[in-house]
């Protein structure tokens, strides 16, 4: 009898691949407007916009939290994925190191976010 | 060993021969941003689990030029990645045939770039709405 085939992992990381490459698309430019530029240069948006108590209130709150646990964790698996399969492009030997280094830094990130969600508490 | 020394052409700057390739390498290079920017948000965040003056001192040292510059240049990236991204759509999913006939590329494309369009305007809006 053959051994039944082996379930490849693949899928999901091309779905966290794609999720995170959806998500930066809707939303990535406008993030990086308002948290990088339009709020330290004070542009368009209110000079509090980021205070720390809006800011703690908003990691505070359910929605909130689902938010930045999922802008944060999806673009670095977005990112983690596409820089993975490049590295053969760039005369680079992908192999379990490689594999390694990149879903293990998503991997990383994706905890801190989540710790430090935790540790902010509710 | 083998005596034999084959001639293996070289691999090197191979995308930068042909247009193609060279915008291909562009696109997914924007990954390097979306990972930089979420390296970003993260060390934000755990500045924010630590208390009001860590997280104060993130928010001064993103006025910093070296951070201004960051973000313009994420900025280029990130939109031209939503471009990209909406460009390929049409061969990365599968055929959407409506009333018979498959959806033109062009139309995936463009309804995606008009979402996109949208939920950042939206999410401005939203932003602006919290924040007065």
């Amino acid at each position: 009898m053959k051994a039944p085939l082996k379930r490849s992992n693949a899928p999901i990381f091309w779905a966290l691949f794609g999720a995170g490459g959806m998500l930066s698309a809707l939303l990535g430019p406008m993030l990086v407007f308002i948290t990088g530029l339009a709020v330290p240069l004070g542009l368009l948006l209110p000079a509090d916009t980021m205070s720390y108590p809006k800011m703690l209130a908003f990691a505070q709150n359910f929605i909130g939290k689902g938010f930045i646990f999922a802008i944060i964790a999806l673009f670095l698996w977005h990112a983690a994925h596409r820089i993975f399969h490049s590295l053969h492009d760039i005369g680079i030997h992908a192999g379990t190191g490689a594999k390694l280094l990149c879903y293990g830094s998503a991997m990383l990130g994706t905890l801190i976010a989540a710790y430090a969600l935790l540790a902010i508490g509710f | 060993m083998s005596k034999r020394r084959p001639y293996v052409r070289s691999m090197d700057g191979w995308w930068r021969k042909n247009p193609f390739f060279v915008e291909y390498m562009i696109h997914e290079g924007t990954a390097l941003f979306v990972a930089a920017y979420a390296g970003v948000l993260l060390a934000g965040l755990f500045r924010l689990s630590q208390g009001e003056a860590a997280w104060n001192a993130w928010l001064a040292a993103l006025t910093n030029p070296w951070y201004i510059a960051f973000h313009l240049a994420a900025l280029l990236a990130l939109s031209y990645h939503t471009y990209t991204w909406f460009k390929i759509m049409p061969r990365t999913m599968p055929p959407v045939v409506v009333g018979g006939e498959r959806l033109p590329g062009w139309v995936i494309t463009a309804g995606g770039l008009a979402v996109a369009a949208a939920a950042c305007l939206g999410l401005l809006a939203l932003v602006w709405g919290m924040a007065r």
